[in-house]
């Protein structure tokens, strides 16, 4: 039933709607002015929510692909993240556009003095290529193999991107705490994973290549 | 016998604030007796709307909405403030006492946020010396630290705000004394809404808003400099002084421009809040880089 679902032509574009939701709320509330006391403060902090739960659902298909045991899971995957940077490249221009207006002196330092800037700065950076090479074509170009080891640079991504929030918040941390906690589990599950496969490949003297 | 000048005076101010302030006052009503001043000519005030929904005001949560969401049951009468510590008299007032205590005056002063936005609100009160007069500060009173209510049952999102509770301030007395310092008890003509800090604030117009503490229930005059809040919670970022300095960053985020709320684009911060004529001169030969 839900893998009929998953497997539906209809499941990509439903997904790619509901990936802009968040995104034509903010555009309609910003036409209404309903944006609250402190707009761009708002757009700034939704944008940047967006991009986290996003990256996180990303990082989750592939554990629920494997504890569900809905494989089809992965035709999502790509969309999430190319949303995940849609959101992120939002909130990346709503930092520069609408809090510094461009002031590019302000931007560097911002940058190399205000920590949480940086580790935001640098999860973009590193989602940046990512997006770049998210088509079929680049998958091809660079080889499955490599492309793979080019995108787990999506770990420490979602590491930069929650350590931001976490860096933001005055004091009450419950929020990124919330992240990281979601963060560290993803992460801990490919680790298990990791092992088992090492140790069930120790296992099998058969292997013949060391990896 | 000839009824004493003080007392007749303060009866004729009790007279005058009884027709102001009704025995079951409550946040949003009607102040009838305010003197206006000349603070704050010429500039244009944030909207009511965004002075009592868009506050800090962490016993009630840490969100901006959270206060005008949560604090609309906070019980503000019966309200007493213990005036003590190194002082000739110390003793209780009743809040009803505590605002006949001078003339009210609207006082329009602009509020810089350490976040890096910042308002312009006609807040009605009176200046914090006459309070502390009523007590006789002894010589020995160097500083003075105030406290905030606190009451789990009321404000159980205080539970998670990650600071210590019941919130603490404190100024130097020669800041408490000065007349630009006040106590507010009502904005834009009325009674504190209790988002704003109900029943009786502080407002300090220089420093930082954190400074201008909420909801005060003890003011002790005091010998040595007292602990703060925010400077227990992060002593690198929030100083004791915290004066308003587009010069000495938060280390989390440049302090050079803010945010008016309901303007587009960013204001550069002035030095002191732009209040530099009159407070400029508390801080001679100090470093305020060293005294943030």
């Amino acid at each position: 039933m839900i893998r009929d679902l998953l497997t539906s032509r209809a499941a990509r574009p439903v997904l790619l709607l509901l990936c802009l939701l968040p995104a034509a709320w903010l555009a309609a509330a910003a036409w209404r002015g309903a944006l609250g006391v402190n707009p761009v403060e708002k757009i700034t902090h939704e944008t940047g929510q967006w991009t986290l739960r996003l990256l996180l659902a990303t990082l989750a298909i592939t554990p629920l692909r494997r504890i569900a045991g809905w494989p089809e899971l992965i035709r999502f995957r790509r969309m999430l993240g190319l949303a995940a940077f849609f959101y992120a490249t939002l909130h990346l221009f709503t930092y520069l556009w609408l809090d510094q207006f461009f002031d590019w002196n302000a931007i560097a330092r911002d940058i190399a003095k205000r920590r949480f800037i940086t580790a935001g700065m640098v999860s973009f950076a590193l989602l940046l290529p990512l997006a770049f090479t998210s088509t079929r074509r680049w998958i091809a170009r660079l080889g499955g193999a490599r492309w793979q080891r080019l995108h787990r640079l999506v770990y420490p991504a979602a590491a930069a991107g929650v350590i931001h929030f976490w860096w933001l918040v005055k004091s009450d941390i419950r929020e990124p705490a919330l992240y990281a906690a979601i963060l560290a589990v993803l992460l801990a599950a490919r680790l298990v994973w990791r092992r088992a496969k090492a140790a069930a490949g120790a296992a099998a003297p058969a292997q013949t290549s060391a990896r | 016998m000839v009824t004493p000048r003080s007392v007749y005076l303060s009866r004729r101010r009790w007279l005058a604030a009884a027709l102001a302030l009704p025995a079951a006052a409550s946040a949003g009503q009607k102040i009838e007796n305010f003197r206006k001043t000349g603070y704050g000519k010429g500039e244009s005030l944030t909207p009511y709307d965004a002075v009592t929904s868009y506050n800090n005001y962490y016993e009630f949560g840490t969100a901006k909405e959270d206060p005008a969401r949560h604090a609309r049951n906070f019980r503000t009468r019966p309200w007493t403030v213990r005036v003590e510590g190194e002082a000739l008299k110390p003793r209780t007032f009743d809040l009803d006492e505590i605002l006949r205590l001078a003339p009210l005056e609207e006082r329009i002063y602009r509020m810089r946020c350490v976040e890096g936005w910042s308002m312009v609100i006609p807040w009605i009160g009176f200046p914090l010396a006459e309070l502390l007069r009523q007590a006789e500060p002894k010589s020995t009173a160097k500083f003075v630290a105030f406290e905030s209510y606190f009451d789990l049952k009321q404000m159980p999102r205080g539970a998670w705000a990650g600071i210590p509770f019941p919130y603490v301030e404190g100024l130097r007395i020669d800041e408490a004394m000065h007349p630009l310092t006040i106590l507010s008890a009502g904005l834009y003509g009325e009674l504190l809404p209790n988002q704003n800090g109900a029943p009786l604030r502080l407002v300090v117009p220089w420093k930082y808003g954190f400074k201008s503490i909420k909801s005060i229930v003890r003011i002790r005059l005091v010998k040595n400099q007292p602990p703060t809040t925010w400077n227990l919670a992060n002593p690198q970022e929030y100083g004791f002084y915290s004066n308003v300095n587009p010069d000495v960053d938060h280390p989390r985020w440049s302090q050079k421009k803010e945010r008016r709320i309901g303007e587009f684009f960013k204001r550069d911060t002035l030095l002191f809040n732009g209040y530099g004529n009159e407070v400029a001169s508390l801080y001679t030969g100090m470093d305020l880089r060293k005294h943030y």
